[in-house]
């Protein structure tokens, strides 16, 4: 993949690149690329697929706020404020919100947006590829979640134009009412803010769920354990349908168990709307196994991966895509730690570690239960 | 579990049978008239024992049933002392065996076996390399004293040689005691049979345990894939069938060895080519000891080796030579098989969260590794080649009894029980001493007779599973491991009970013995002869299997079996050959029809049958 930074940067001099491929992230790219992207690329060195995308960088969007020429301005408007004041801070925000959004990006980096964002199109095999904006906060570990509005995605976004207004539109969820009287309260001063913003292929799901790298039931580590149901991975997480669920060994990757569950609905996309709509399955396909069984096998060859990257057990959602090809439409979509039985203290087994011949006598002793 | 009540089995007596009970040893038989022993059968949980015993018991071939009976019991209660379970204890009904663990109720006489087992058991596990040398040892003098044993015929004069040697016995003397030797011999060979092998299944049985507690999830394969040797005899047999193939395809004798169905027709065609005769030398030098293998379990006068019928040996060999033709590897890929092992072990071991686990994890699966080849290689002592020896040594006595009338057929020998032929040989020996006609001459063909029809309406019944009350544990190790006693089998085993026509079946479940899924037509082969009739990649379907069934799984691309748990021959023979096993499945030699098409799920256990 050619560096899009590396192209515009070349000769110039060592300053960051402004647009980023999700491959060229890593977790240590927090401060460039946010969080939210630099898992992302993370993911990706873990050496599995990824919807690809790139990122707005911080120094991107350092670029579009000196180059909007706005700073000062907003310097002015945030004077004074008080962070109980809401009306004032209600239009203070809006004001700023719609002064960052109306103001055009420098060439360069229209440029680059638009270039990275027909390469995205052409690996996808789709002209205009659907995409999802959202802002990737760099500052994740202080609390508040609404502190960079990160709540900010925007999917569904079609063509050049429509992905530029929606990268200003995440820029500008710096300044949502709450986030400036978050700021104003911890005593953060606003120009060190920073935001990126990532734009990512959609996976168009066909089917899609969680699966985590041990058995949350029992713990057991050498087992990956897969729910999936048809449609996007929202009625999966929810609960509001009973998944089908796959039970496969982590070491030969072969599927031990699987409840073939009757999936009554599901979500896919309503493309007018822009938005994932909750619809019924087909009779017909309702009691039939959402995943052929390649692609279980796939998936938990990437949860293995995955787990053996993070050095952890893990728990990933993943989707796989409709208009990609088999063999390569398998995508995962985000992952984090295991968190239940990972923290739970590892008791042994065995109460202390014995000789085989002590370890047969208790064990007949014991005897095997039958009921 | 509530499972019928024996006493109610047994007396609803199949018509045309009253009396069977005179085919087998009393100690047997469920009674009625002996309130403290009625007690004790009706509370006990029995089991039937088809993993050795798929058909009903032949009166003569009790003898291997009574012979573990002793050997295993005395092992766990009198030598070693196995803290919790005294013996197995046995019963028959209808023919069919049924045995119950005992245990030992009183807590504080565990408390004091404990010790002694520790001592014996353990001085058994530290030595088990040099000790079973040393079995090797006394197992083969027993075979030599075996092949070596001589069945007189009556002579109406006896040879000169006895009054110039002043030998002073009769050859009639020699019979009734060879006949005893013959006897002992096998009851000795089963001596040596549990003298390991106990300790062999203990050892297997609790690293399984283990390694279940880590990995609740583990399928049983797996965890006996990482303890499985690789270089055992059982399989040798069926590597010499692989050697004799390439060989005649060298020797430029392959077409005359697939020309023919038969042996002796093969045999003549090859020794008129050039290099025939260096082929048939080679096929004669591979029959000792490797061609002693049963076609069955070696358990039955019914099981004939390779070298009895040798066509048998000769379809495999022609199964190979095709393969061979059509560029097949035949080999078994080793390499590859010792290489999935390390990788399946290390990778389990790493998912081990702490120490101390890992520890347990590498001195039980030491141990278990230890003890694996015994538990392999016995069979083709005992009950392949010892057996199959012994069996040919019986048709002898059974050859002089029909001569001089006792029996009609050298093969109704195996319908008396095995003290009946001795009274017998006693009957006729002195008849024949005094000059007169044996009494036996015109009781037992008429017995013989009433026996078979006794045996046909045996057959046609169908053993219940298990019958009594089911116990909450189980702590014999041999009957956990080979009966694969869980809580998931008994109550499938139950549920196959309640279904009452079994042509109504689709679904089977079973033990998952070797990953994978196929769809395929089934062939039903209910012994090795008709392993013959096997289609490339069809879907063998069989009461158990041995390994003088291996050519088989050459052609197949999955397996069923009836009884067997997932270190069955079947199982660990797919797993090598990666194709799907699901054994253990109690009943579906019963339910399955050659031609129906199956789905075959050895990763779940599952079996489903298109009707």
């Amino acid at each position: 993949m050619t560096s899009i930074a590396a192209a515009t940067v070349a000769g110039t001099s060592n300053r960051p690149p402004l647009v980023s491929w999700f491959e060229e992230c890593t977790k240590d790219s927090i401060a460039l690329v946010g969080g939210k992207c630099s898992s992302l690329g993370e993911l990706i060195s873990s050496g599995v697929r990824v919807p690809p995308g790139f990122a707005l960088t911080t120094a991107g969007f350092a670029d579009f706020m000196r180059g909007a020429g706005i700073q000062a301005e907003i310097a002015g408007l945030l004077q004074g404020l008080d962070h109980d004041d809401l009306d004032r801070l209600e239009n203070v925000s809006r004001s700023i919100r719609e002064m960052i959004e109306s103001r055009p990006m420098s060439v360069e980096l229209e440029d680059l947006i638009g270039e990275a964002y027909r390469k995205l199109s052409v690996r996808c095999c789709q002209a205009s590829v659907p995409v999802a904006v959202r802002s990737s906060a760099t500052a994740e570990d202080l609390p508040g979640a609404s502190f960079a509005g990160q709540q900010d995605t925007y999917l569904w976004i079609r063509g050049f134009d429509d992905v530029i207004h929606h990268v200003r539109r995440c820029i500008s969820s710096l300044y949502t009412a709450r986030a400036i009287a978050y700021r104003l309260k911890m005593g953060f001063p606003h120009e060190q803010v920073a935001i990126s913003v990532g734009v990512q292929k959609m996976a168009n799901a066909y089917a899609a769920g969680v699966m985590f790298t041990l058995h949350p039931a029992t713990g057991d580590r050498s087992v990956i354990v897969i729910d999936a149901n048809f449609g996007f991975g929202e009625s999966v997480v929810s609960g509001e349908v009973t998944p089908d669920h796959f039970v496969v060994n982590k070491v030969t990757l072969d599927i031990l168990e699987r409840t073939i569950s009757t999936k009554l609905m599901c979500y896919t996309v309503d493309l007018k709307i822009q938005k994932s709509v909750a619809t019924e399955v087909p009779f017909e396909r309702q009691s039939i196994q959402c995943l052929i069984d390649d692609e279980i096998t796939e998936l938990a060859w990437m949860a293995k991966k995955i787990e053996k990257h993070y050095g952890r057990p893990m728990d990933i959602e993943w989707a796989v895509d409709k208009a990609l090809p088999a063999g390569g439409n398998i995508y995962i979509l985000q992952a984090r730690p295991e968190t239940i039985w990972s923290n739970r203290s590892q008791a042994a087994a065995v109460a202390a570690s014995s000789s085989a011949m002590d370890y047969i006598v208790s064990s007949l002793l014991a005897g095997k239960r039958l009921s | 579990m509530q499972f019928p009540n024996p006493h109610d089995v047994k007396a609803a007596t199949i018509p045309g049978t009253e009396g069977w009970e005179r085919m087998y040893p009393y100690q047997y038989q469920f009674v009625t008239d002996d309130p403290e022993r009625n007690r004790y059968e009706k509370e006990t949980f029995w089991f039937y024992d088809g993993l050795h015993y798929p058909e009903p018991l032949y009166p003569f071939d009790t003898i291997w049933d009574e012979a573990w009976y002793l050997a295993l019991s005395q092992f766990n209660n009198r030598i070693f002392q196995v803290p919790p379970v005294r013996g197995v204890d046995h019963r028959i009904i209808n023919g069919y065996v049924y045995i119950s663990p005992v245990p030992v109720q009183n807590p504080e006489e565990i408390g004091k076996r404990v010790p002694n087992f520790m001592e014996r058991a353990g001085y058994y596990y530290k030595n088990w390399d040099e000790l079973e040398a040393k079995w090797k040892v006394k197992m083969e003098a027993t075979i030599a004293e075996l092949e070596a044993l001589e069945i007189p015929s009556l002579p109406d004069v006896e040879d000169i040689s006895v009054v110039t040697s002043g030998i002073g016995e009769s050859r009639g003397y020699h019979l009734i005691k060879n006949y005893d030797d013959l006897i002992n011999l096998g009851i000795k060979c089963w001596q040596y049979h549990f003298e390991f092998l106990n300790l062999g299944y203990a050892a297997y049985v609790f690293f399984m345990d283990f390694t279940q507690k880590l990995f609740p999830s583990i399928p049983l394969q797996r965890v006996t894939q990482m303890i499985s040797g690789i270089d055992v005899i059982m399989y040798k047999p069926d590597d010499e069938l692989k050697g004799l193939a390439k060989k005649a395809i060298l020797l430029g004798v392959d077409e005359a060895v697939t020309a023919h169905r038969e042996w002796e027709d093969v045999k003549k065609a090859v020794a008129a080519l050039p290099k025939g005769d260096e082929w048939l030398a080679a096929f004669e030098k591979a029959r000792y000891p490797w061609f002693n293998i049963s076609s069955g379990t070696g358990w039955f006068h019914t099981d004939r080796s390779w070298n009895d019928s040798l066509g048998i040996p000769l379809s495999g060999i022609q199964t190979y030579i095709n393969k061979i033709r059509a560029g097949a590897e035949v080999d078994r890929p080793m390499e590859q098989v010792r290489a999935e092992r390390d990788r399946i072990t290390a990778e389990y071991r790493e998912l081990i969260t702490n120490d101390a686990d890992r520890k347990q994890f590498d001195e039980l699966l030491g141990c278990a590794k230890t003890v694996f080849p015994y538990v392999e290689n016995h069979l083709f002592y005992v009950e392949h080649w010892f057996h199959s020896v012994f069996w040919n040594k019986m048709r002898q006595v059974a050859a002089v009894m029909k001569e001089h009338g006792i029996l009609n057929e050298i093969e109704d020998v195996w319908y008396m029980r095995r003290d009946e032929i001795k009274q017998a040989l006693w009957d006729m020996v002195t008849a024949w001493a005094t000059g007169v006609t044996p009494r036996g001459t015109k009781t037992w063909p008429a017995e013989i007779e009433w026996r078979k029809g006794v045996m046909q309406k045996f057959r046609e019944w169908r053993a219940p599973p298990a019958i009594g009350v089911a116990p909450e544990v189980i702590q014999e190790p041999f009957t956990i491991v080979l009966w694969g006693v869980t809580n998931k089998s008994l109550s499938d085993w139950a549920s196959v009970q309640d279904v009452g026509d079994p042509d109504s079946i689709t679904e089977m479940k079973g033990f998952a013995a070797s990953p994978g899924i196929v769809e395929g037509k089934a062939r039903v082969c209910f012994s090795a002869e008709e392993i013959r009739d096997l289609m490339e990649d069809e879907i063998l379907v069989a009461p158990t299997t041995s390994p003088s069934w291996a050519p088989a799984f050459a052609k197949i691309k999955a397996c069923i079996t009836d009884v067997g748990g997932v270190m069955s021959h079947a199982a660990i023979v797919c797993r090598e050959y990666g194709m799907p096993a699901v054994v253990g499945t109690g009943y579906s030699t019963k339910v399955i029809k050659t031609g129906m098409m199956l789905r075959v799920d050895g990763s779940s256990g599952q079996i489903t049958i298109a009707r």
